[in-house]
């Protein structure tokens, strides 16, 4: 019977070792090793060189700062939300995330549009009488492309956390003399945590790796971790310190997960 | 009888337009145990959370200790609830969750842990403090949520269906238990529940409500015995309801057949309800019953059998510990004291009740 069932699995088994097993075996080859095909640590300690380390630096600030707009931002609406009777919460949800379902290149691209110094925005201004904004280009631009596109990330599994707290638990705070600041944050935000750690793991993560935020808002003048990578692959052709890169870039990512997983533990 | 700790004024609260209580009026007194019980839908557990200040009536005023407390908000209030599924703070530890109202009220290190300690022997649990909920059974968590309650030295516990998940055993071991803390903490316990037979054990007092009306208060001895319409009767145990005319004082006609009784004051001839309890219908020699009838259908229930007898027309539920087997020609006979009188419901609404049952 089990064994029956993992023939179900096998069509998978094999899509991720040719897609995620084989390219991940690659990159660790193509970083630990030079162009002669020598062992070397070299790509990996290239992240200390001024360049690349200001762009990681960057990446990681940027994101930071993402991941906290996109949190203050949601929370309040997830709680609202998890507060709406089912029917109501629903369609709100809806719209929330209809701008998810629209490729996620037309969206940063619209930005750019909106954005640009002769753009929408910077025209409705100027027929306002209004000093023109310098927005595209600079670390704020790319700050808001991705809280634009990563906030629907952080709300829905705040939603989802939020929507599982048993209503008379709330009732029982209050009932044992807990005013509605001391519920919220003895009782509502503790009990959250689940999904806070997610929400905040599905927005870092993928804007810790972006590189076509940044192309597309930042110009060429802001580099992320992820545009000095993308340039190695396309642009030097240096697959070995592309991959060097990449694998420093994963131990980060997986640094934030260990961190977060250790958390969850620790909750329940 | 106690000074009176609580009264409901004309509460009256919809919900969508659906009136769940109407014109309600209660008095609770001081260390009285009274228990509201209802099927659901019948508003008890709306009663319970305007006590709460949970929700807020349409119109009316509750009153406590001679207060009005109508628009007082649930932290202000000086009574603590025990919800149907325990509302324990999955997040903190026992002992945290006791502490947690004492905590907010800013009370000392050694006061709390004095009265952890106190209620977690209470509530038979010494030793659990460090414990999570989570690795409690169901009725630890229950016996966690009443002395978490309680630790805030409330005038009134209000207990919403506290045992509706455990199991019989479980439950009825509760209810003793139930029983023993409020004698030891002397409070006011106001209980809901559909369970009849948890409001006969505990109460003092029963409040028998339907469709957001209160049907009968009283003693659980009076509302077993004397039920004062088919709905308590038939919500209160099993009975025979039957539709019959008060000839006279001390005499009803039951099915074609007069019976002696001992209700006076119906006047002549008057259409009533009379209400008689399986185990005071006695099997007799087909001579000597009032009727007889052929015993239709047999049921083995341990302590006792039930047993339908056809008789006049009418299906008559008979509990007896001894068996007379289906098919067999039984007279039936009922003490004159054990056929209970009640009038017939006056309004439509009210017939439309005891008709749905």
């Amino acid at each position: 019977m089990k064994s029956e069932k993992k023939i179900l699995a096998a069509p998978y088994a094999v899509w991720a070792a040719i897609f995620i097993i084989v390219p991940l075996c690659m990159i660790l080859y193509y970083g630990l090793t030079d162009k002669n095909g020598v062992f070397t640590l070299e790509n990996i300690l290239a992240i200390a060189a001024p360049g690349h380390a200001r762009a990681l630096r960057r990446s990681i600030m940027l994101s930071l700062i993402s991941t906290i707009i996109c949190f203050l931002l949601a929370y309040p609406l997830a709680m609202i939300l998890s507060e709406k009777k089912k029917n109501n919460s629903s369609f709100i949800i809806l719209i929330f995330i209809l701008p998810m379902w629209m490729n996620f290149l037309l969206r940063t691209l619209a930005w750019q549009t909106l954005l640009e110094k002769t753009g929408v925005i910077n025209s409705v201004l100027a027929f306002l009488g209004l000093p023109a904004l310098r927005i595209i280009n600079t670390s704020h631009a790319i700050v808001l492309g991705m809280v634009y596109n990563f906030l629907p990330f952080m709300v829905l599994p705040l939603y989802n956390a939020l929507s599982k707290i048993d209503e008379n638990v709330i009732h029982a705070a209050k009932d044992l003399g807990a005013n509605s600041i001391q519920t919220f944050f003895r009782i509502i935000l503790p009990l959250s945590v689940p999904g806070i750690i997610s929400g905040i793991t599905m927005v870092f993560v993928p804007a810790l790796t972006t590189f076509v935020i940044s192309t597309l808002l930042g110009g060429s003048k802001v580099l992320l971790i992820g545009n000095v990578i993308e340039q190695e692959f396309t642009q030097a052709s240096n697959w070995h310190l592309g991959s060097g890169l990449s694998i420093v870039l994963m131990i980060f990512i997986l640094i934030n997960m260990v961190v977060t997983a250790l958390f969850e533990k620790e909750e329940s | 009888m106690q000074k009176e700790l609580i009264r409901l004024e004309h509460i009256s609260k919809s919900f969508d337009g659906q009136m769940v209580l109407d014109d309600l009026e209660l008095h609770i007194h001081e260390n009285e145990f009274v228990t509201l019980l209802g099927p659901s839908g019948c508003g008890k557990t709306t009663t319970l959370r305007i006590l709460g200040g949970f929700v807020q009536p349409d119109t009316g005023r509750v009153i406590f200790d001679n207060q009005d407390i109508t628009k007082t908000p649930p932290n202000k209030r000086q009574l603590n609830t025990v919800f149907q599924k325990y509302a324990l703070f999955t997040h903190m530890t026992i002992a945290d969750n006791i502490a947690f109202g004492l905590k907010i009220k800013n009370k000392s290190k050694s006061y709390i842990d004095d009265k952890i300690n106190y209620a977690l022997k209470l509530v038979n649990l010494e030793g659990y403090g460090r414990r999570m909920p989570d690795s409690l059974s169901g009725g630890q968590q229950q016996r966690i949520a009443i002395a978490r309650a309680i630790v805030n030295e409330p005038k009134v516990l209000l207990l919403d269906e506290p045992l509706g998940a455990l199991d019989l055993k479980l439950r009825q071991e509760m209810q003793y238990e139930l029983i023993r803390m409020k004698n030891e903490l002397g409070i006011t316990f106001v209980y809901v529940t559909h369970d009849q037979e948890e409001a006969l054990t505990m109460s003092d007092t029963i409040v028998v409500m339907n469709q957001g009306y209160i049907q009968q208060i009283g003693s659980p001895e009076s509302i077993y015995n004397e039920p004062e319409n088919a709905f308590v009767a038939d919500f209160i145990g099993d009975s025979n309801i039957i539709a019959a005319t008060m000839i006279e004082d001390k005499c009803v006609e039951i099915l074609g057949t007069r019976f002696a009784c001992v209700d006076t004051g119906f006047g002549k001839n008057k259409p009533v309800d009379v209400v008689i309890r399986p185990e005071d219908v006695e099997l007799v020699e087909p001579e000597k019953g009032t009727i007889t009838g052929v015993v239709s259908h047999l049921i083995f229930k341990g302590v006792h059998y039930e047993m339908e007898v056809m008789a006049n027309g009418f299906e008559w539920l008979v509990h007896s510990t001894v068996l007379s087997p289906v098919g067999k020609e039984v007279g039936l006979r009922v003490d004159p004291f054990n056929i209970q009188i009640m009038n017939k419901p006056e309004s439509e609404d009210e017939e439309a009740v005891a008709l749905e049952i």
